[in-house]
C-alpha cells in the first residue's frame, strides 16, 4: 500500500478526527478535505475510511456519486457555467461554447496554462438575472461574452480577490 | 443628522456588483464628509432593479436601480444622499413600486428591510412572535394550528404539513428529527436562497416551532453546496440565535431545548428528493429509498422526522403570530395562503413575487414580469423546475392553484415559472430535460438511468430527420415507460416536459433540416 505523503496524511487525519464523531460525518469530512486540499486525493480515501470503520470502496462509492467532489487537483480557479433552464433563456448557451471556445477546453478540463478548469453547474439561484457563472465563491450574473472577457482578463493576469 | 443608505448583500445583488458599489459609495461618503450610515440589507427581491440602492428620507425609502458602479459618482453629485428623486435611476418610494405593492408578502414581510443578521433587527419586525404563541400551546394545538392553516408543502409535492406533523407526533421514540429541504434544485428558483441569506431567523423559528410541535429537539438544514453566501449567513445567525438563547438546551427560557446545524450537499440534483436527502445526510450515497417506510416514521437514522422545504417552515412564524386563518384566509381551493413565486429566464422584471394561490399565470407574468426582457413574444413557460411542462400560450390563463395545474397536466412545483421567447428551439428543450436526467438520475432504477439516455438518442434521430414518425412514436413509449417504471418523480416526471414539447409544440420537434430558423 502506498503511504500518504506526511502533510497531507497529517492534515487529513486531524480533520477526520475533528468531525468524526459527528452523525452522518462522511459529508462534512470530504467537505473539509476538498476545502483544505482543492481536491480529494486517492491517497487520503484509506485514512477516511479507517477513521470511520467503513471500506474504502464505500469512501470512494460516496465521492464518485456527488459532482461537487473532484479526485484530481483544478487549476488556479474553478469556474462554473450554468447550464439549466432560466439561463438557458438569456443565452447561456452561447456563453458556454464562448467560454469553451476562448479556454479550449470542454467540461471537467482543465485549461492548458492551468488557470482555469471548467465545470457545468445546474442552477446557482440567480435565474432572473442570467445567464450566471460561478468563479471560486463567487456568483456573477447577466455574463455576456464580453463580460467574461474582463472575468477571465482578472483570473489570468492576477491574483483575483474572491469574495 | 445620519443619513441611512441600503445596499442589499444576496447574492444577486453581488453577482451585478453590489460590493464594489459600496464600497464606492462609502468611500465618496468619507470623502465628502458626509454622515451616512451604509446598511448592507437583504434584497427587496425585485431583481431587475439590482443593485437597488435605497435612502431613508422622511416619506420613507427611495430606491434607485439598477445602479452600476459607473452611475455611483452621477448619483452622488445629483444628491443621492439627500433623497433627490429626479435622477434617471430613481424609482421612486421602495413600498409604491407597483412590483412590490401589489405584492401579498406573508412570508416575505421582512425581506430587504434590514441587515439579515441583526436578531434586533428581526425583533422589532415582529420576529420570533410565533415562536413565543408556540410555546404556550400544548404539542397537538401546535400541530392543530398547522392543520388549520391548510399549508401544504411548498417543495414541490404540496402534500399537507399538518398531516405529516401529526404522523411525526404520533411516533413514538426519545429522538426525532426536523430536517429542513434546503437544497433548492429547481431551475427557476431562488426563493430559499432569499430567506437564509436575506431573513434567517424566520428559518431558525420556523424550525424550532416544528421541533415543539413534534417533539424533535435536533434540526438539520441541508443545503446545497451552489449556495456558498447562504451558508455563511445561515452558520452565523444559528451562533446568534444560539447566543441569544433561541437555540439550545433553554429555548427562551422554556426549558426545552432545540439544537440546528447546516449540513452542505455535494451538487446532485437527487439529493432535494427527501429520502435521496436523508441517506447524504447520513453520509451515503445520495440514492432515492423505497417508501414505505414513510420516512415521518423511519427517517434520518431511522428515527421519526419531518422533512420540510425552506418554504414550508419560513411560513410557521406568520401562522403561529398572526393565527392559522389569517393564513388560510388567502388562496383559492384547497390551496391556501401565499406561494412566492419566482419569475426567472427571459423576463423583463424578474424577482420574487409572493401572491396568495388563484392569480392567472399570465398576469403574473405580465403584471409583475412585464413581459420579455427581450421585448419579443413570449413563446413557452415552464413552471415548476426541469421536472415541469413547458406551457403553450393557450395554458396562460391557468390560475396559479396545485389542482388547477394538476388538471393541465402541470406543476406548480417550487414556484419557479421560467419564462422563453420566441427564439427558442423547443426541440433542444426537450433534448435537455432527458440530458438532465441522465446527469442527475441517482441509478436506482432502469427507466430512469437507461431511459433517459435513449431518450437523448432518440431526439437526436428525430432532429437529425433519422426515421422521424418512427422515432416519434419510440419516445412516446419511452415517456410512458419512465412514468410508469420509474421510483421516483426524477425518472417519473422527466418525460412532463418532453410530452408537453410533443404536444404543443410539436413543430419544434420536427427534423431541423426541413425547418427554416
Ligand atoms: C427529484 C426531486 C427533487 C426534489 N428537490 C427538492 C428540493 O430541492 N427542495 C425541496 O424542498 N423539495 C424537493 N423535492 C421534494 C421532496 O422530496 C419533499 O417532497 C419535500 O422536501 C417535502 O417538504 P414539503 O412538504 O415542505 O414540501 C424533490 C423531489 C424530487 C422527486
Ligand atoms: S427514478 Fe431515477 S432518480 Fe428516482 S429512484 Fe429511480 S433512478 Fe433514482
Ligand atoms: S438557471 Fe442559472 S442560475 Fe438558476
Ligand atoms: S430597519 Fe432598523 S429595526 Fe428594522
Amino acid at each position: 500500500m502506498k503511504s500518504a505523503p506526511p502533510s497531507i496524511a497529517a492534515v487529513v487525519e486531524g480533520l477526520v478526527a475533528s468531525l468524526k464523531h459527528q452523525p452522518g460525518a462522511l459529508l462534512p469530512i470530504l467537505h473539509a478535505v476538498q476545502d483544505e486540499l482543492t481536491y480529494v486525493p486517492d491517497e487520503v480515501i484509506a485514512i477516511i475510511a479507517d477513521g470511520l470503520n467503513q471500506t474504502r470502496a464505500e469512501i470512494s462509492g460516496v465521492i464518485s456519486f456527488y459532482h461537487h467532489f473532484r479526485r484530481t487537483p483544478p487549476g488556479d480557479h474553478v469556474l462554473q457555467i450554468c447550464r439549466a433552464e432560466a439561463c438557458q433563456a438569456r443565452g447561456a448557451k452561447q456563453l458556454e461554447s464562448h467560454i469553451k471556445q476562448r479556454l479550449n477546453i470542454d467540461y471537467h478540463q482543465t485549461s492548458a496554462d492551468g488557470r482555469v478548469s471548467l465545470e457545468p453547474v445546474y442552477c446557482l439561484g440567480n435565474c432572473s438575472c442570467g445567464p450566471s457563472i460561478r468563479i471560486g465563491d463567487a456568483i456573477y450574473g447577466r455574463v455576456s461574452p464580453a463580460r467574461f472577457e474582463q472575468l477571465l482578463d482578472d483570473m489570468t493576469t492576477q491574483v483575483v480577490e474572491l469574495v | 443628522m445620519t443619513l441611512q443608505i441600503f445596499v442589499p448583500s444576496d447574492t444577486t445583488a453581488c453577482s451585478l456588483g453590489a460590493d464594489t458599489i459600496a464600497a464606492a459609495i462609502e468611500l465618496a461618503a468619507v470623502q465628502s464628509g458626509a454622515d451616512i450610515e451604509l446598511i448592507r440589507n437583504g434584497s427587496r427581491g425585485l431583481f431587475w432593479l439590482e443593485p437597488m440602492v435605497e435612502v431613508e428620507t422622511p416619506a420613507g425609502r427611495v430606491a434607485y436601480g439598477p445602479v452600476e458602479i459607473s452611475d455611483v459618482d452621477g448619483l452622488l453629485k445629483s444628491g443621492l444622499l439627500d433623497g433627490n428623486l429626479d435622477h434617471p435611476l430613481c424609482q421612486g418610494l421602495t413600498e409604491e413600486i407597483p412590483f412590490l405593492k401589489n405584492q401579498q408578502r406573508l412570508t416575505f414581510a421582512r425581506l430587504g428591510l434590514g441587515d439579515p443578521l441583526s436578531i434586533e433587527h428581526y425583533l422589532a419586525h415582529a420576529g420570533f412572535r410565533g415562536l413565543q404563541h408556540a410555546l404556550s400551546l400544548s404539542p397537538a394545538d401546535r400541530v392543530q394550528q398547522v392543520t388549520d392553516s391548510g399549508l401544504r408543502g411548498r417543495g414541490g409535492a404540496a402534500f399537507p404539513t399538518g398531516i405529516k406533523w401529526k404522523t411525526v407526533l404520533d411516533a413514538e421514540d426519545d429522538q426525532k428529527y426536523i430536517v429542513c429541504n434546503a437544497d433548492e434544485g429547481d431551475s427557476g428558483t431562488f426563493a430559499d436562497r432569499l430567506v437564509m441569506e436575506c431573513d434567517p431567523y424566520i428559518l431558525i423559528e420556523g424550525m424550532v416551532i416544528a421541533g415543539l410541535a413534534v417533539g424533535a429537539n435536533q434540526g438539520y438544514i441541508y443545503l446545497r453546496s451552489e449556495y456558498p453566501l447562504a451558508q455563511r449567513i445561515m452558520n452565523e445567525a444559528i451562533a446568534r440565535a444560539r447566543a441569544a438563547g433561541y437555540l439550545g438546551g433553554n429555548i427562551c427560557g422554556s426549558g426545552r431545548q432545540f439544537e440546528l446545524e447546516v449540513r452542505l450537499g455535494a451538487g446532485a440534483y437527487i439529493c432535494g428528493e427527501e429520502t435521496a436527502l436523508l441517506e447524504s445526510l447520513e453520509g451515503k450515497r445520495g440514492m432515492v429509498r423505497a417508501k414505505p417506510p414513510l420516512p415521518a416514521l423511519k427517517g434520518l437514522f431511522a428515527k421519526p422526522t419531518v422533512v420540510n422545504n425552506v418554504l414550508s417552515l419560513a411560513a410557521l412564524p406568520f401562522i403561529f403570530d398572526q393565527g392559522a386563518q389569517a393564513y388560510a384566509d388567502v388562496g383559492m381551493g384547497r390551496s391556501r395562503g401565499t406561494l412566492p413565486f419566482q419569475l426567472a429566464g427571459n423576463v423583463r422584471q424578474g424577482g420574487l413575487v409572493e401572491l396568495a394561490f388563484g392569480v392567472s399565470l399570465r398576469e403574473l407574468m405580465d403584471d409583475f414580469g412585464g413581459g420579455t426582457f427581450t421585448g419579443r413574444p413570449l413563446k413557452a413557460v415552464q413552471v415548476g423546475g426541469p421536472l415541469g411542462a413547458y406551457l403553450p400560450e393557450s395554458q396562460w390563463d391557468t390560475p396559479l392553484d396545485y389542482e388547477a395545474f394538476a388538471a393541465i397536466g402541470a406543476v406548480l412545483g417550487h414556484g419557479g415559472v421560467v419564462m422563453f421567447d420566441d427564439t427558442v428551439d423547443m426541440g433542444e428543450q426537450a433534448r435537455f430535460s432527458m440530458e438532465f436526467c441522465v446527469v442527475e438520475s441517482c441509478g436506482k432504477c432502469t427507466p430512469c438511468r437507461i431511459g433517459s439516455t435513449r431518450g437523448v438518442e432518440v431526439i437526436d434521430k428525430i432532429r437529425s430527420g433519422q426515421q422521424p414518425e418512427a422515432n416519434l412514436a419510440l419516445l412516446d413509449e419511452l415517456c410512458t415507460t419512465m412514468i410508469d417504471g420509474s421510483l421516483c418523480a426524477m425518472g417519473g416526471m422527466t418525460p412532463f416536459p418532453v410530452q408537453s414539447v410533443m404536444k404543443y409544440f410539436a413543430d419544434d420537434l420536427r427534423p431541423l433540416a426541413d425547418r427554416e430558423r
